[in-house]
């Protein structure tokens, strides 16, 4: 009999590319982020709006879903997924 | 950090010398037509033979976005103008872009023969209770008592339950979802657009500036969050069952996904028998 | 091949033309009298590979021929007059997005339903006018089966040429008069294809033309093409807000058909060398009038027949020209006077003359043959 256990969970981790004069400060990325790592800039863009930022907190980290690159309106936000740790195989 | 960028991947797909689009902040076409575009990158649609088409209003601006034969027609047009274009060139993919006013009211007639006749093609709706463009009318899709500018004291008149009529009509694929259910519509587009036959996605989406400004969701933000609590998902139920009201829930899934002949392959078929 | 005899009625004749043109396409929606066109396109175009639609309606019939001339093919949609109306809408936008199209309209008798199955030949103006905006289109009238096969293959050459939807404007006499037909042989038949870019798709400009009319990329050829029926730049884009690109496009929409006027040109004339009296007809009622001629030249009287076969572009300078040399014109046709206004407007009021018919008989030619007598001694 065979297990398979991982020795540690890594979940997976996204870089936040943001155009940030694209952006209409809808706030949808912010609001809806499955993590919570987004949040209202205080800059203004070249529109006048509030581009947002990542919230720098260890807690609050871009597990590189994408949702936010997905419901963004303005094709102003998209994330790129980092490099996988592979699981190591326990006998 | 975040990283300041310049462009997005798919840009590629847009005609990005156009973006920003016109769309207010808010507003669901930018997203509905995001997922449209992220579904198409996970098809293996050839882009040279994917057409757009889009009739007029808000939505039919989408045509003018996408960077592919694309053609804005007049108001209600772009389902028959999509037929020509199809049966005359039956390599294309071809997909009607367009709101609920365009293909419902002024182009309702085109969209229920199309359907019945299984043209193969593709159309989403985005259905956004009104007509937008041009200031917050009455569509046919306002739910009773919601305020539009040519309703002041609240619609009177019944709507239509778009899938419903899609699902009557004969379309072989018919989806409804909120523009905040981003992945389960991309899903959709995808399956729709790998759908043989008039496949139809329906999707609800803010109108912040002509719909919400006038009942009580001045945001898009707001609309989005009222989405959250009132989606109920009911796949494969009777479309017929999925009426939307003024403060109810919002039905959401995929209802018809079946299969029937469709007039492309019958006439050609009639063509290979007439020149025996 | 070998030219070939057919007795063929004016639609059937319109029919066959628009085949031998290279019509792959056709969308319609039945109405009297122009159905047999329908009939005859379901029975025939699938034979030569081509697609026949029955649409739910003319707003869908004119539609779907835009978007199958997107899609490549020579497209074609046949109606009347209620249909006419309702066609108009995409007729502006077949003129503003320069989509080749060929739409017969078989002129019964109107306004609104009118004598469905009677003569008319009053939507002379609304094939020029019947869509908002300023825009011109071609339209050509036929006069005999013969001519309902000859003008169908032209319509198409012209709508390819020009770029612009093509009216060809036959009339229910016309249309359901059966008469011999010559099918020519088919390399002696002229055909014309819409011109093609010939630069990579990035150097393209769908809406940059040298000469009038730009070079048309199709769907799937590869030139993402964007087409709109709002105000255009050059490379297609929507500018509704510039005054400037308003004003070069709908320039060149016009000029390319008002300076091809005499290329357009297609008159027949008949007894006019020695002509004081010029009757001006086309259609059925220039048969009517071609026989008044006859009959009144042999009784004396110097008159000759001006047919216009292109109706519109209206020609003008031709009109302009001939007001020196003769003395009247009466314009016979049936309808109140519409000819007639394009015809005071280039030889004034006073030389101008109408036997008007308001619709559902055809003019007989002792009628006009009075006209010609009364208008001779200056009554």
């Amino acid at each position: 009999m065979k297990y398979w256990v991982k020795k540690e969970l890594k979940p997976p981790h996204g870089k936040v590319y943001i155009i940030k004069d694209r952006c209409k400060g809808c706030g949808f990325c912010i609001e809806f982020c499955p993590q919570g790592v987004l949040q209202e800039s205080e800059e203004f863009n070249a529109k006048g709006y509030h581009p947002p930022k990542l919230v720098e907190t260890d807690d609050k980290k871009c597990i590189g879903c994408g949702f936010c690159s997905l419901i963004c309106p303005e094709f102003a936000i998209h994330i790129e997924k980092e490099e996988e740790e592979k699981d190591e195989k326990a006998d | 950090m975040e990283i300041e960028a310049k462009s997005h991947p798919l840009d590629r797909y847009l005609r990005a010398d156009r973006i920003p689009h016109i769309w207010c902040p808010g507003c669901g076409l930018g997203t509905v037509l995001n997922c449209f575009l992220h579904a198409l990158e996970e098809t293996d649609i050839d882009l040279k033979n994917l057409a757009v088409v889009s009739g007029i209003g808000c939505t039919g601006r989408v045509a003018g976005y996408i960077n592919v034969d694309s053609y804005h027609t007049t108001h209600g047009r772009a389902v028959p103008f999509a037929t020509g274009l199809k049966l005359a060139n039956p390599k294309l993919k071809v997909v009607v872009f367009s709101g609920d006013g365009d293909l419902f009211a002024i182009g309702g007639n085109h969209f229920i023969h199309a359907a019945r006749r299984n043209i193969d093609m593709t159309v989403i709706c985005v259905n956004n209770y009104n007509y937008g463009m041009t200031g917050g009318q009455l569509g046919p899709t306002t739910p009773l008592e919601a305020r539009a500018t040519t309703a002041p004291y609240g619609n009177i008149e019944h709507p239509f339950n778009l899938c419903h009529v899609a699902a009557a009509s004969g379309a072989v694929y018919v989806a409804r979802w909120t523009s905040l259910h981003v992945r389960r519509l991309k899903e959709s587009m995808k399956e729709a657009l790998n759908k043989k036959g008039f496949s139809f996605v329906e999707i609800i989406a803010p109108c912040p500036t002509a719909f919400g400004r006038r009942n009580k969701e001045p945001t898009g933000l707001e609309t989005l969050k009222y989405y959250k609590e009132h989606s109920v998902i009911k796949h494969g139920i009777d479309p017929a069952e999925a009426d939307i009201e003024m403060g109810g829930d919002i039905v959401v899934g995929k209802f018809v996904d079946i299969e029937k002949p469709t007039f492309d392959e019958a006439v050609h078929e009639l063509i290979k028998k007439a020149r025996k | 091949m070998k030219k070939q005899i057919k007795f063929y009625s004016g639609n059937i004749a319109a029919a066959e033309g628009a085949l031998v043109a290279g019509c792959r396409f056709f969308a319609g929606y039945p109405i009297t009298p122009s159905s047999e066109i329908a009939e005859h396109m379901a029975l025939r175009l699938p034979q030569v590979g081509g697609v026949f639609i029955q649409m739910e309606d003319e707003l869908a019939s004119m539609a779907a021929i835009l978007g199958a001339s997107w899609g490549g093919a020579k497209s074609m949609t046949a109606t009347s007059g209620p249909g006419f109306s309702l066609m108009q809408e995409n007729i502006g936008l077949g003129a503003m997005t320069e989509t080749p199209c060929v739409v017969i309209n078989v002129q019964r008798a109107g306004p609104s339903t009118g004598m469905p199955t009677l003569v008319g030949q009053a939507d002379v103006m609304q094939a020029r006018w019947g869509s908002h905006g300023d825009y011109e289109i071609i339209a050509l009238s036929p006069f005999s089966p013969q001519e309902c096969f000859d003008l169908t293959i032209k319509a198409f050459n012209l709508a390819e040429e020009y770029r612009v939807p093509v009216i060809v404007l036959m009339d229910e006499s016309v249309g359901h008069m059966f008469e011999k037909v010559v099918i020519p042989p088919k390399d002696k038949i002229k055909i014309v294809e819409r011109k093609k870019p010939t630069v990579p798709p990035e150097k393209y400009m769908p809406y940059k033309a040298e000469d009038f009319v730009p070079e048309m990329a199709c769907a799937g050829e590869g030139y993402n093409v964007h087409v709109t029926g709002l105000t255009h730049d050059e490379k297609g884009y929507p500018q509704a807000t510039d005054p400037e690109v308003q004003d070069r496009l709908v320039r060149r929409l016009c000029d390319k058909i008002r300076k091809n006027e005499k290329k357009l040109r297609d008159i027949e004339e008949y007894e006019m060398d020695d002509a004081e009296i010029a009757i001006v007809s086309f259609g059925i009622s220039a048969r009517s009038s071609k026989a008044a001629v006859r009959f009144a030249r042999q009784h004396g009287y110097k008159v000759g027949l001006i047919r216009l076969k292109t109706i519109w572009p209206f020609p003008d300078e031709y009109f302009e020209k001939l007001a020196d040399e003769i003395k009247k014109f009466v314009v016979v046709e049936i309808n109140y006077g519409q000819i007639k206004l394009e015809v005071e407007r280039n030889v004034g009021r006073e030389k101008t003359h109408l036997l008007p018919k308001m619709g559902g008989e055809i003019h007989k030619p002792e009628e006009i043959y009075r006209k010609i007598k009364e208008v001779y001694n200056g009554n």
